[in-house]
C-alpha cells in the first residue's frame, strides 16, 4: 500500500506544472456561456491541444499522450491548482469521447475526435426532455427510419442541454422503435446543431447566463454514419457515458483540493469576528472532505488499474463531490459576510455548485442506486415500463 | 501508487475477522461492563497471540488500523488503544499484559498491570483513584494520581497513533452498525413490504455508506503518513461517519434499537464514547486548522 508517484509520473507532473505556469491566462477569461467568452475558451483549448494537453488520456494519434489514469489525475490536479480556465470542450471530451472510443466506428473516430481535441468543434449533451428527467428512458423524441436517404428523421424536443446555445454538435437518445419496451428501442445519435430543422433556444440559468438550451427537432435528417452504436442499443451505449459522467471523469479531485486551498486563503484574510468564527468548522470540513475525495480517488484508481470497474461506486462519488462543492462555497459566502451577495468568483462558484446535486443524475437517484446496488436493499415497485 | 491493502494485509484482516466472529465478543463486552473480565481477558490473550499488541512496535500503522477496525466492528472491550497503540510508542516497547494511560481519565485502570499519565511532556507511573460510569458501560474510567517519571519515547507520536487507532475503531463500529441496520430493514415489514424498500430508509442508509466510504481513505492515508493533521482528519471523519451510522441505525431499528438488551446498544454507546475519546472533534478540527492557516 503506497501513495508514491513513480519517477515518470513525477516527470509528467513537473512538465504539466511548468507548462501551465507559463501559459495559463493571468486574468480569468469571460464566462464561456457568452459568445466572446466561448471564443476565448475555444482559443484556450486550441493552445492546450497544440501542446498536447487537451486530451492527455487519448491515444497519441488523436492529439493525446496516452496518459495513464494516474497521470490524468495528476494533470487535473495541476490544471486546477494553476487556476486554468473551465473546459469548454468538456461535454465532448469527458462524456462523448469515451463512448466514441468504445462504440464508434473508425470513420467516426477519425471524423470527430481531432476537432474535439482542438476545440474547433464543441459538443452539447441533449439528454433530458420536458417529461423525461430522472426517468430518462421514458423519453418521447422519435427517430423514423428513412431507407431512401439511408438514415433517420428526428422529431421532438430536448431540454437542459448544456453548452447547446453556442456548441456545434449535439448527442442524445431518440426512440427509434415505438413498439419496444421502455429501455429498448432507443438509438444514440450525433447531429450538427445547425442542421435543417434544428432550433436552439437558449435558457438563462440562475446566474442569468445561457449555460443550457432547449433544442427542437422538426424532421431533422441524420445519416446512418452519425448513429453511434447499433440502432436500438442506445440505452446501453449511453449508460457508458453516464457512468463516466457520474464517476471519476467529470469531477477530478484537483478541482476540490484547489477550491479548499482558496477557501483557506479567504479564511486567512477574513478579519476576526462572528462571520469568521461561525465559518471555521466549515473551512476545516471542506479541507477534510476534499482530502478524503483525493485519497478516495486514488483508491478508485488502484482498483481500476487492477481491472475493476467503477460501477455503482460512481454514485457514492457523485453525491460526495456535489455536496462538498455546495458546502465549500456556502462557507466562502459565510466568510464574505455582507459582501456575499455581490458579484465575485465565489458567488459564481456558489451558483454553479447548486446545479451539482441536480445534473448528471440527481442525488436522490444516486442514493437509490447506492441503496439498491451497493447495500442490496429491495427495489421500489416501479411505474409503467412502456 | 497503489492505495489498496496488500494481499498480506487482507489476509491479516480476514484472520482477525474470523477469530472475532467466532468469539462471542458482545457477551464479553456485556460481562466486562458488569465487572466480569474473564471472557474479555481470554479474548485479549488470543488477540495478543495473533500479534495485535506488538503491531505498534513491530508492524506499520496500516496493520494497527486493520486491527482496530476489527476491534471496533466486534465491540471488543478493554483498554486496547492505550495498551496496543499509545503505550508501545510512548514506552518504546510492547506492553506485556495490560497497560493503560490517562487521556484524561484512565480506561480500565482497575485491572491494568501498568498505569501511566503524561504530564508536561513527561510520562509518569500513576495510581488509580475515583471511578466514573461511562455511557458505554464497558468503559470503566478512573482518575489517576501521578507517581514518578519513567523513560519515554515520542509522546506526540504515541498520541497520534492512539488517535488514529480510535478513528479506525470508530470506522469498524460504524461499518458494523450499517451492516446490521441493512440486515434488519430487509427483514422488517410494515405496510406490507420490507421497510428497506422505502426511499426514506434507503436514503438515510445511503448517506451512511457514503460517509464511511470517505472516512476510510483518510484512515489509511494517515496510516501511510501519520501527522497531527492527517490523524486528526481521520478522527473527525470517522467520528462523524460512525455517529451518523449510530443515529441512523437506531432510527431504522425503531423501538427495539432503543433497548439495552438488543445488541445494537453496545455499538451505539461505544461510538458515543469514542467520538470524544482521544481528542474531541473540536480539538481535532482546531489542530487541523492550525496546520493550514496563519503560518
Amino acid at each position: 500500500m503506497d501513495l508514491e508517484l513513480s519517477n515518470s509520473e513525477l516527470a509528467f507532473q513537473a512538465e504539466a506544472r511548468a507548462w501551465l505556469a507559463e501559459n495559463v491566462p493571468a486574468e480569468p477569461l469571460p464566462s464561456l456561456d457568452t459568445p466572446e467568452g466561448f471564443e476565448l475558451h475555444r482559443q484556450w483549448e486550441a493552445k492546450l491541444s497544440a501542446a498536447r494537453w487537451s486530451v492527455v488520456s487519448w491515444p497519441e494519434e488523436y492529439h493525446g499522450r496516452a496518459a495513464s489514469l494516474v497521470e490524468w489525475i495528476i494533470f487535473e490536479e495541476e490544471y486546477y491548482r494553476a487556476g486554468a480556465p473551465l473546459r469548454v470542450g468538456q461535454n465532448g471530451i469527458f462524456l462523448l469521447s469515451p463512448i466514441l472510443f468504445e462504440h464508434g466506428t473508425q470513420e467516426q473516430q477519425d471524423r470527430f475526435l481531432p476537432s474535439m481535441a482542438t476545440g474547433d468543434k464543441v459538443w452539447a449533451q441533449c439528454w433530458s426532455e420536458p417529461e423525461a428527467g430522472s426517468d430518462l428512458a421514458s423519453l418521447k423524441s422519435t427517430a423514423r427510419r428513412d431507407d431512401d436517404r439511408g438514415g433517420w428523421v428526428l422529431n421532438g424536443q430536448k431540454i437542459w442541454c448544456s453548452r447547446a446555445a453556442l456548441a456545434h454538435w449535439g448527442f442524445g437518445l431518440f426512440r427509434s422503435d415505438p413498439e419496444a419496451l421502455k429501455h429498448a428501442g432507443l438509438t444514440y445519435f450525433l447531429f450538427p446543431l445547425d442542421a435543417d430543422g434544428v432550433t436552439v433556444r437558449p435558457i438563462a440559468q440562475l446566474d442569468g447566463e445561457a449555460g443550457f438550451a432547449e433544442v427542437f427537432f422538426d424532421d431533422v435528417f441524420v445519416p446512418d454514419a452519425d448513429v453511434l452504436g447499433a440502432p436500438g442499443d442506445g440505452w446501453r451505449v449511453a449508460m457508458s457515458t453516464a457512468g463516466n459522467e457520474r464517476g471519476l471523469s467529470l469531477r477530478s479531485p484537483g478541482r476540490f483540493t484547489a477550491a479548499a486551498d482558496r477557501l483557506l486563503a479567504l479564511y486567512d484574510e477574513t478579519p476576526e469576528g462572528p462571520n469568521r468564527t461561525a465559518a471555521t468548522d466549515g473551512v476545516v470540513d471542506a479541507w477534510i472532505k476534499a482530502e478524503a475525495y483525493r485519497l478516495y480517488t486514488w483508491g478508485t484508481v488502484s482498483r481500476l488499474k487492477d481491472g475493476g470497474d467503477i460501477g455503482a461506486a460512481g454514485s457514492v462519488n457523485k453525491v460526495w463531490w456535489s455536496e462538498l462543492d455546495v458546502a465549500l462555497h456556502e462557507t466562502a459566502l459565510d466568510l464574505l459576510g455582507p459582501d456575499a451577495e455581490l458579484e465575485s468568483t465565489w458567488l459564481d462558484g456558489y451558483t454553479f455548485s447548486l446545479s451539482g446535486p441536480i445534473y448528471a443524475g440527481t442525488n436522490e437517484i444516486q442514493r437509490n442506486i447506492i441503496a439498491e446496488r451497493i447495500l442490496g436493499l429491495p427495489r421500489e415497485p416501479k411505474g409503467l415500463q412502456r | 501508487m497503489r492505495f489498496e491493502l496488500t494481499t498480506d494485509q487482507r489476509d491479516f484482516a480476514a484472520s482477525l475477522e474470523s477469530l472475532l466472529a467466532a468469539a462471542d465478543t458482545v457477551a464479553a463486552a456485556r460481562a466486562w461492563a458488569d465487572g466480569d473480565h474473564d471472557a474479555g481477558l481470554k479474548l485479549w490473550q488470543r488477540l495478543a497471540e495473533q500479534g495485535v499488541t506488538m503491531l505498534a512496535t513491530e508492524a506499520t500503522p496500516v496493520e494497527v488500523c486493520i486491527a482496530f477496525e476489527a476491534l471496533g466492528r466486534h465491540a471488543v472491550p478493554g483498554p486496547w488503544v492505550e495498551s496496543a497503540a499509545y503505550l508501545p510508542v510512548a514506552l518504546g516497547r510492547e506492553v506485556e499484559g495490560i497497560g493503560t494511560v490517562a487521556a484524561p481519565r484512565a480506561l480500565d485502570a482497575d485491572i491494568a498491570d501498568e498505569v501511566y499519565v503524561a504530564v508536561d511532556s513527561a510520562l509518569h507511573t500513576a495510581t488509580a483513584g475515583a471511578a466514573y460510569v461511562s455511557v458505554d458501560r464497558s468503559r470503566h474510567l478512573f482518575d489517576v494520581t501521578p507517581g514518578g517519571t519513567v523513560e519515554h519515547g515520542d509522546l506526540a507520536a504515541a498520541y497520534d497513533l492512539a488517535v488514529l487507532a480510535t478513528a479506525a475503531q470508530l470506522l469498524g463500529a460504524g461499518e458494523r452498525v450499517l451492516a446490521d441496520a441493512v440486515t434488519y430493514v430487509k427483514q422488517r415489514k410494515q405496510f406490507g413490504r420490507e421497510i428497506g424498500s422505502y426511499q426514506a430508509i434507503k436514503h438515510h442508509l445511503a448517506d451512511v455508506r457514503i460517509a464511511l466510504d470517505f472516512a476510510r481513505p483518510l484512515v489509511f492515508g494517515a496510516a501511510l503518513d501519520p501527522t497531527p493533521r492527517s490523524v486528526s482528519a481521520a478522527k473527525v471523519a470517522c467520528a462523524d461517519a460512525a455517529y451518523l451510522a449510530s443515529r441512523t441505525g437506531l432510527q431504522v431499528h425503531g423501538a427495539i434499537g432503543y433497548t439495552q438488551e438488543f445488541d445494537l446498544s453496545v455499538w451505539i454507546t461505544r461510538i458515543r464514547a469514542l467520538v470524544t475519546a482521544w481528542g474531541t472533534p473540536a480539538e481535532h478540527r482546531a489542530r487541523i486548522l492550525s496546520t493550514l492557516v496563519g503560518a
